[in-house]
């Protein structure tokens, strides 16, 4: 028991916990900025320009039918590539050596990301950087999807109501179709909320030392050479507490969620407002 | 080397067959295209056995999460969160460790690690639980009117559930079921990037496509060609599903028959 106490609080099971501090930081900034993301895919794909609603409709179909592993690859190696080729415009525009040289991607020192002379942290936060940004297309895509269905579902006898108040477009999705598309769009957001929370683990796919590369490094045998802690092959183990780690997390954002649901179904016309106003007076 | 060599030596490399070593240099695109497809095979084979397996599992486990009895319940709830509740892909690996950890112990379990095998348990226990949940959804709003007239018929138990239950569940699951499986041929895309290795580069076709991109540094060829192949298949499911749903709902008045809409939910 002491031995294991010991074990569990060594400097590499720090950065084993600090890593679940990781999975969270991701999601954190990742709901939000997909959730933006999808709003103006959704936004896009409502629009009465047609390229513009091409284009939004296009944002949204193309990540379903592709499956998300291909797309976290692609978007991780093209947009360190998109960032690099654009820096080397603008800061080498002297150079006359193509970019592509057969199997080598070349841009001069001074538009490498992050800077070679950079030091390792700056390395791994621009790795974080690249997985959220990924995270957030391929989410906001979803997102966008599931917001273009809220807005559609909101009665359109609403909207014609504001139109007879002599609103304009811009009050009326606004003030009356915004407020009440999020009831509609809730149940799709909550299966994705779900989704981002089973797809942090792929993480470890974009390079980020996450739980997974953590769980596979210590469960890993060890010999007494190496540490003071010698073990047989655990990863079993870990990756078990892996799992019970999302199962709390997924039990956590169901209850959560559904709290959430309540609040937002009060005074609508769905059968659930109905239902909590029935409570209410009964 | 024209096409048609290209074709040969790869075009069955993923299960073996044909040249053994990987193109090192100067890829053509028409190497991309073989050896991509060629790991299709992997996909393709992970998703249909999935599919076949766990369509009876998810059956079993849809009744019993709509059984009255405790015991039957309980153990089928349990297992359809389990399964739904956690990542696919921290399944994978602590499949693949669970089964590492049995074979040291007994020798048997040995073909439990390699991915054929070990990969094909995990997605057929996934897809029966997303599966299930789906069927015992349908399971609960099938009409009532449909039970209370096989009541009437004289029907009971297993000739009523044959008859009237489960191709009313079915009917009403396909949808969401159709949804299910494209999302369960995207999954099997995880299989050898979880810790299954790929036995002498015999991967999917995810597999080959970031060994291009590895070897080429260049993303903007091998996966859009992966994307090509995954909505060609999507499109396949699609037509070979749309079928079965036009069998399953040929006693409806054409008036009633909902068209088959794919509101693309996700459901991993």
């Amino acid at each position: 028991m002491r031995w294991l106490s010991c074990y569990l609080t060594n400097g590499v099971h720090w950065s084993f916990y600090a890593s679940f501090l990781k999975v969270l930081a991701l999601l954190a900034v990742t709901a939000p900025v997909a959730l933006g993301f999808g709003f103006v895919g959704a936004m896009a794909a409502r629009s009465h320009v047609p390229p513009v609603s091409w284009l939004g409709k296009g944002y949204i179909a193309i990540v379903r039918g592709v499956p998300d592993i291909a797309f976290f690859m692609f978007f991780v190696i093209a947009l360190d590539q998109a960032f690099e080729w654009t820096r080397h415009k603008i800061l080498c525009p002297d150079w006359t050596d193509p970019i592509r040289q057969g199997n080598d991607f070349l841009v001069c020192q001074a538009a490498k990301l992050p800077l070679g002379s950079a030091p390792e942290w700056v390395h791994e936060t621009y790795g974080f950087f690249l997985a959220v940004i990924t995270f957030s297309i391929v989410f906001g895509a979803f997102a966008a999807n599931v917001l273009f269905g809220g807005m559609r579902a909101v009665p359109h006898a609403q909207l014609e109501t504001a139109e007879a108040y002599g609103m304009s477009r811009r009050q009326t999705f606004w003030k009356i179709l915004v407020p009440q598309m999020w009831v509609y769009a809730l149940p799709g957001l909550s299966n994705l909320w779900m989704v981002l929370i089973k797809a942090t683990p792929l993480l470890f796919l974009l390079g980020v030392e996450d739980i997974v590369y953590w769980a596979r490094e210590l469960g890993g045998t060890k010999t007494s050479k190496f540490t003071q802690y010698p073990h047989g092959d655990w990863r079993m183990w870990y990756f078990l507490f892996l799992l019970i780690f999302y199962l709390g997390m997924t039990r956590v954002s169901e209850i959560g969620l559904e709290k959430l649901m309540r609040r937002l179904s009060h005074g609508q016309a769905t059968a659930g407002g109905e239902l909590l106003r029935k409570e209410t007076t009964a | 080397m024209s096409c048609i060599q290209t074709i040969q030596d790869y075009g069955l490399r993923s299960i073996g067959i044909g040249e053994r070593l990987l193109p090192k240099t100067d890829f053509t695109l028409c190497e991309q295209f073989t050896l991509i497809g060629s790991g299709m095979i992997w996909n393709v084979y992970f998703g249909v056995m999935a599919l076949a397996t766990g369509f009876f599992l998810a059956t079993a486990l849809a009744v019993g999460k709509a059984s009255p009895n405790k015991w039957v319940r309980k153990p089928a709830e349990w297992f359809i969160f389990l399964f739904r509740g956690s990542p696919l892909f921290i399944q994978f690996f602590f499949a693949y460790f669970f089964f590492l950890s049995l074979k040291k112990t007994y020798p048997m379990f040995d073909a439990f690690t390699s991915a054929w095998l070990g990969a094909l348990i995990v997605l057929f226990l996934n897809t029966a639980a997303y599966s299930g949940e789906i069927f015992y959804g349908a399971l609960r709003s099938i009409p009532k009117g449909d039970i209370e007239a096989a009541d009437a018929y004289g029907m009971s138990g297993w000739s009523r559930f044959r008859r009237i239950v489960w191709p009313t569940m079915l009917r009403l699951a396909w949808p969401a079921y159709t949804n299910e499986a494209i999302f369960l041929f995207h999954a099997t895309t995880l299989v050898f990037f979880s810790a299954f290795p790929a036995w002498q580069q015999r991967g999917d076709a995810l597999y080959y496509a970031s060994y291009f991109a590895d070897k080429t540094f260049n993303p903007f060829v091998p996966y859009p060609i992966l994307a090509f192949y995954f909505i060609l298949l999507t499109l396949v499911i699609v037509g070979g599903f749309g079928l079965v749903n036009k069998h399953l709902n040929r006693h409806l008045p054409a008036a009633k028959k909902s068209k088959m809409r794919f509101r693309l939910n996700l459901a991993r």
